[in-house]
């Protein structure tokens, strides 16, 4: 298992332990985590699952897909640190990432 | 006061209702009823990486019980309704139940389209609609049979694109002039039948179809010509009709689909419908009538009808869109297509990067049918959202990004 936090908007956190290949988005949507729509259930298709990826972690999420990395590119307020959360699988590498979460997917 | 409402169906459109309804402070009872004994699933995956085994039930699930439990969600999986009151205001159900409800929400999707020739009851003959199907297709997926497929849309062509990965001998009969013909422009068309006949899946466009043949195993297609294509097992994919039966015997206005106004609301307005089941005026296409069959669709209706139910401004609508994925292609869709008179394509299918535009003749977007080309897809749900208008020359200009047209549209 390896542990997620994610950081709503306002600031909440939530801690999850994910199995391995579970992803960030499955984790979020699974266990009420609110803010992560994910409307197309993780086919890179709908970039509704945008987070920040805190900086300390990023380069351990590996390199985007080019699908990934053009959804991404029209997603509300992204930055170096955005990912779509469906593409980041778990990982023991990952153990202890953090994501935050934007103010809407919409 | 809304303080009873129950959900028909337990679908996509089902789950995403009662998510909404409890996100938005509802407080209420809240029952959903199922016909499947599952809690509600993603049906994209069937036909792509459930399909191929790539994935399973438990990560296609939407939500997992204790979700439901934790939200105060009675779920009822197995207990179809059978009956809507409109009187009464109550859901009876197959096991004897009423529910009374203050609004009640039709969420029950659609039903395949059947095979009526001769034969279309032998065994090996399928369906594609529910885990079940899958997993009924997928455990005859064994090299070297062969699989004939009905139908040349998005299930039929996703379907083949798994099977000739898996060893399959497949060919696909259509009965229009080229695959696609109903969802797509023939650009579209012609780079999906290539792709599929290098891939070694063998397409017929123009067919007639006979009769099934076969004792009780299906081992055949006769064609009207008297030809007869092989099959070990046969796939039907020719469509679907919208679940509308409770909605008619209530006496809802319900011709091709539930018939809703823009919050879902039915003709009474006790009642929403939402996804498959129901159609709907589209805001973006002078509020015409369409039944749309796409996760977008299911999930948009859901939170209009929440809104709706609970008082709360309507979200705003977004243009439809739709994704099928077949082999290493992506296909992303946006907007409805109907009324265009032009098409102008952007790139090259060679490079297998490429989208379709379609204007009307006044060079406002209606649709998209991007290849590979997110951009294309996400620039242009923004500008058909605004109903803005483009240059052709433009548009095919590769030298010229897609944020800079959005911009100036
Ligand atoms: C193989 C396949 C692939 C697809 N691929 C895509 C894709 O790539 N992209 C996309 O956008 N869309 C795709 N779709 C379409 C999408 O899945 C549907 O549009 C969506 O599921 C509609 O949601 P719904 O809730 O209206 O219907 P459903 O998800 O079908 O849910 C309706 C539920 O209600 C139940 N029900 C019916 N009658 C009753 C009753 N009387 N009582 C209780 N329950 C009842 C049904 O059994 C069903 O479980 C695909 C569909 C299929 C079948
Ligand atoms: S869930 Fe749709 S892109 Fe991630």
């Amino acid at each position: 298992m390896a542990k997620v936090t994610y950081i709503e908007h306002s600031g909440k956190e939530h801690v999850l332990d994910l199995a391995p290949g579970t992803t960030i988005m499955e984790g979020a949507v699974k266990n009420r985590i609110p803010g992560i729509d994910a409307d197309c259930g993780g086919a890179c298709a709908c970039a509704t699952c945008h987070v920040f990826v805190d900086a300390d972690w990023i380069e351990k999420t590996g390199k985007l897909g080019s699908m990934e990395e053009s959804m991404l590119d029209f997603a509300e307020g992204i930055t170096p640190l955005s990912r779509l959360s469906c593409q980041i699988s778990m990982t023991p590498e990952l153990d202890g990432i953090i994501v935050r979460l934007p103010a809407a997917q919409h | 006061m809304v303080d009873r409402i129950v959900i028909i169906g337990a679908g996509q459109a089902a789950a995403q209702a009662a998510h909404s309804l409890r996100a938005g402070d509802y407080q209420g009872r809240l029952v959903m009823l199922g016909n499947e004994g599952l809690a509600p699933y993603q049906r994209p995956p069937l036909s792509k990486a459930y399909l191929s085994g790539a994935t399973g039930l438990d990560r296609i699930t939407l939500k997992p019980q204790e979700f439901w439990d934790q939200e105060h969600v009675e779920t009822y999986f197995d207990v179809p309704a059978t009956e809507l009151d409109r009187v009464t205001q109550v859901v009876k159900t197959s096991d004897g139940q009423a529910f009374h409800y203050d609004v009640a929400i039709i969420a029950t999707g659609s039903s395949v389209r059947r095979l009526s020739c001769p034969g279309a009851e032998l065994a090996g003959v399928h369906y594609l609609r529910n885990i079940g199907d899958a997993d009924g297709l997928r455990e005859n997926f064994l090299p070297g049979k062969k699989l004939v497929i009905i139908g040349g849309g998005y299930i039929g062509l996703e379907v083949a694109a798994i099977a000739i990965k898996a060893g399959l001998e497949v060919t696909i009969l259509e009965a229009a002039t080229r695959m696609l013909a109903r969802v797509a422009p023939p650009v579209i068309s012609t780079f999906f039948e290539d792709l599929h006949r290098q891939a070694g899946v063998t397409m017929l466009n123009n067919v007639r179809i006979a009769a099934l043949v076969g004792d009780k195993q299906v081992r055949g297609v006769k064609l009207e010509d008297g030809q007869i294509i092989a099959a070990h097992l046969v796939l039907v994919a020719i469509g679907i009709v919208p679940n509308a039966q409770l909605a008619q015997a209530a006496g809802l206005s319900a011709s091709d689909g539930i018939e809703t106004d823009l919050d879902a609301r039915t003709s009474d307005p006790h009642i929403y419908a939402i996804g498959d089941c129901a159609s709907r005026p589209l805001v973006h296409y002078d509020h015409r009538r369409s039944r749309l069959e796409s996760v977008h669709n299911a999930l948009e209706q859901a939170k209009f009808a929440a809104a709706s139910i609970l008082g709360l401004p309507r979200p705003v609508e977004e243009v439809p869109w739709f994704w099928s994925d077949q082999y290493d292609i992506k296909l992303q869709i946006v907007g409805l297509s109907m009324g265009a008179t032009q098409s102008v394509v952007r790139g090259d299918a060679a490079s297998r990067q490429f989208a379709v535009f379609h204007l009307d003749g006044a060079n406002r977007l209606l649709a998209v049918d991007a290849i590979n080309m997110p951009p294309a897809f996400m620039v242009g749900k923004q500008i058909i959202a605004r109903q803005g208008h483009l240059a052709p020359a433009r548009l095919a200009d590769m030298s010229i990004s897609m944020k800079e047209i959005g911009a100036g549209a």
